[in-house]
């Protein structure tokens, strides 16, 4: 097998998708600590995803994403310290703690959450193509959900909207299989979920989700043909979740050997695997890559505590935009 | 301008915004083609073309949700959801982005979005189509909700609509769109932060708001023949509400009548009613009443509806029972 890479490019792959992993490991641990509250979805297991996709989508794109989008934020761009600080609820924080893990903003990047009901991000990417459709713009607007989304009205809305009014966004399914705890095939009457796409006359490709090249390369694919003006495409990335659905669940919806199965292939594991194959990755290369993000999640741990708290009296601030001043 | 109706006056409204930013474009079920349910965009389809206005599929959450997106991508959009009834299948996108993106983003983003549909019964639609939930609404901060009940309002309210930016949400009581009234241009642009004194006087207020602003008028007629001056408020804004102005009312008249179309328990009567007894309960000289509609889905048959809504008579009866006559 050859690898459709070069050192330093596969070098980015790796390192920033162990940047999401042990990131997330560190919320956990936080987690437990009690610096992390109320819900926290963890994505380890489908760094491959983020990795590969995001960085297909220029500076001036939109994205979209879910509840379970800290490796989202973090490949768009967002430095580590204003997310970890959104995860504690500080003012620092990339919504100035407003949010917490559902809900990473950032505007600068063109990051539109962080949103977390189930489908509800669909039409506003619909919504955000459609401006950009309006102004004559060349954008793309990327629109993460996951497998559950699919069963949502909106899912299909959205798609009908987008390929009736032929809008440039495009649709990123994550199936990890799983609906919170509902497997996919106890919820969908039709499982292969590019076929949905079919019924409302968009392109759509099913790819190996835990294959950060091979989500790289369509996800690239995908965006010049929605940017060339094509209308909306569909991705499926099959992928798989590691850790509970929350920080913690009882997994009784699946067993310990499936979940083994599909620790198989890690997708950071078996990179790492390819590069070492191709000379192109050293146990010290290794280290010092580790080394570094451990330094940054340190840096970004300390960012969140030295953060303070939002005053009292901002609790309503932001509820409206502030009058503009007269004259 | 002379007498024009609701729904001239809106399309006016609609129309002027259109031809003054190219930025503002109209979505919504029936609003090209068709010329509008309530036929408020009448002619646009020919005169702003398909990419400002623009037939939607019957999916109310995602043309909703486009909305968002489409205000947060720059445009400035109006969308119109046919009637209350149907914005019920557009609540996730309402409640959990439109409401909520600017606050949970810490400031970050802003959603310059006009949102109207029809609102209301006394058409004989039955059930599933004569709902009255302005006040559910209004119950939702992150958002603006007007309830215009005059020409004037109908084309003002939604011009100043599109200076706001953030989330409006216009209620066109379907009952008002064919009636005529006098265009007042001076009273231009509207205040988005003012109720409206629509009739003054001295014994009683009636405070109210959308399609039942005409019934209190018509009540308060009739008790100017019988001697009792009524002063009729028009809250036409129920989030933010102005309350100030109700107190002015109340405090110069000690007495007060709530009327809305909306069912009574948890209705926008009853946080009305609620705020004058928290701050002017001294200056009543009897408790705040409330006329609503009776607590059942609204029957087809012309008499079971009428007896199901607000009427003049209703509020007539309530001010002489609060006055001991």
């Amino acid at each position: 097998m050859t690898l459709v890479v070069d050192r330093d490019h596969g070098w980015e792959l790796l390192r920033r998708m162990l940047r999401i992993r042990r990131f997330e490991e560190k919320c956990a641990e936080l987690y437990s600590g009690g610096k992390i509250r109320g819900f926290l979805h963890l994505y380890i297991g489908e760094e491959a995803v983020a990795v590969g996709a995001i960085p297909c989508f220029s500076s001036e794109d939109a994205i979209v994403g879910t509840y379970r989008e800290h490796g989202h934020a973090l490949i768009r761009g967002t430095p580590m310290g204003p997310l970890m600080a959104e995860l504690y609820g500080k003012a620092n924080g990339c919504a100035r703690g407003r949010g917490g893990s559902m809900h990473f903003f950032d505007a600068a990047r063109r990051f539109y959450g962080g949103l977390a009901i189930v489908g509800g991000g669909l039409p506003v990417a619909v919504g955000l193509a459609l401006a950009d459709k309006m102004q004559q713009r060349r954008r793309v607007t990327a629109c993460f959900f996951g497998d559950g989304a699919v069963a949502e009205g909106e899912f299909h809305e959205s798609l009908n909207l987008a390929a009736l009014w032929k809008l440039p966004v495009l649709f990123l399914c994550e199936n990890n299989l799983y609906a919170m705890g509902t497997a996919l095939g106890r919820h969908q009457s039709q499982t292969d979920i590019a076929r949905k796409a079919d019924a409302y006359a968009i392109p759509a490709e099913a790819v190996n989700g835990m294959d950060v090249l091979a989500v790289e390369a369509a996800t690239r694919e995908a965006v010049d043909f929605v940017r060339a003006g094509q209308g909306p495409y569909l991705l499926e990335y099959r992928t798989y979740r590691f850790r509970a659905h929350s920080m913690y669940d009882a997994e009784l919806y699946r067993t310990k050997d499936e979940v083994a199965r599909w620790k198989q292939r890690d997708p950071i594991t078996l990179f790492q695997q390819q590069l070492r194959a191709e000379e192109f990755l050293t146990d010290a290369d290794l280290d010092n890559m580790e080394t570094a993000i451990a330094a940054e999640i340190a840096e970004a741990v300390s960012f969140a505590e030295s953060g303070s708290w939002e005053p009292l009296e901002d609790l309503t601030k932001d509820l409206y935009t502030p009058a503009k001043p007269a004259g | 301008m002379g007498k024009i109706t609701y729904r001239e006056a809106v399309r006016a409204g609609l129309r002027e915004a259109l031809q003054s930013n190219p930025r503002v474009f109209l979505m919504g079920e029936d609003v090209g083609k068709y010329g509008g349910t309530y036929a408020c965009s009448k002619g646009f389809l020919d005169e702003f073309g398909p990419e400002r206005i623009r037939d939607t599929p019957l999916s109310e959450s995602t043309f909703v949700g486009a909305g968002i997106g489409a205000a947060l991508g720059g445009m400035r959009p109006i969308v119109e959801v046919m009637t209350v009834n149907f914005s019920l299948l557009a609540l996730d996108q309402i409640v959990n982005n439109a409401a909520t993106i600017r606050h949970m983003s810490g400031g970050q983003f802003s959603i310059p979005l006009v949102v109207r549909m029809a609102t209301g019964a006394g058409r004989q639609v039955a059930a599933q189509h004569s709902h009255s939930l302005e006040g559910w609404y209004a119950h939702i901060p992150g958002i603006t909700v007007l309830a215009p009940a005059t020409v004037t309002d109908a084309r003002g309210m939604l011009l100043a609509a599109l200076q706001e930016p953030d989330p409006v949400f216009i209620f066109e009581h379907a009952y008002l769109y064919p009636l005529e009234g006098e265009l007042d241009e001076s009273a231009l642009p509207v205040d988005l932060t003012q109720a409206a004194v629509r009739r003054a006087g001295t014994n009683i207020s009636l405070i109210t708001f959308g399609g039942s602003l005409w019934k209190a008028l018509e009540a308060a007629d009739q008790l100017f023949h019988e001697g009792i001056s009524a002063e009729v408020v028009d809250l036409r804004i129920l989030r933010p509400l102005d309350i100030s102005t109700v107190l002015a009312s109340v405090r110069k008249t000690h007495r007060a009548v709530v009327i809305d179309e909306g069912w009574r328990t948890g209705s926008f009567a009853a946080e009305v009613s609620a705020q004058i007894m928290e701050v002017a309960f001294y200056d009543l000289d009897g408790p705040v009443a409330r006329i609503c509609s009776v607590e059942v889905p609204i029957p087809y048959p012309k008499h079971l509806e009428d007896a199901a809504l607000p009427q003049p008579e209703k509020i007539v009866q309530a001010v002489h029972s609060l006055m001991g006559r």
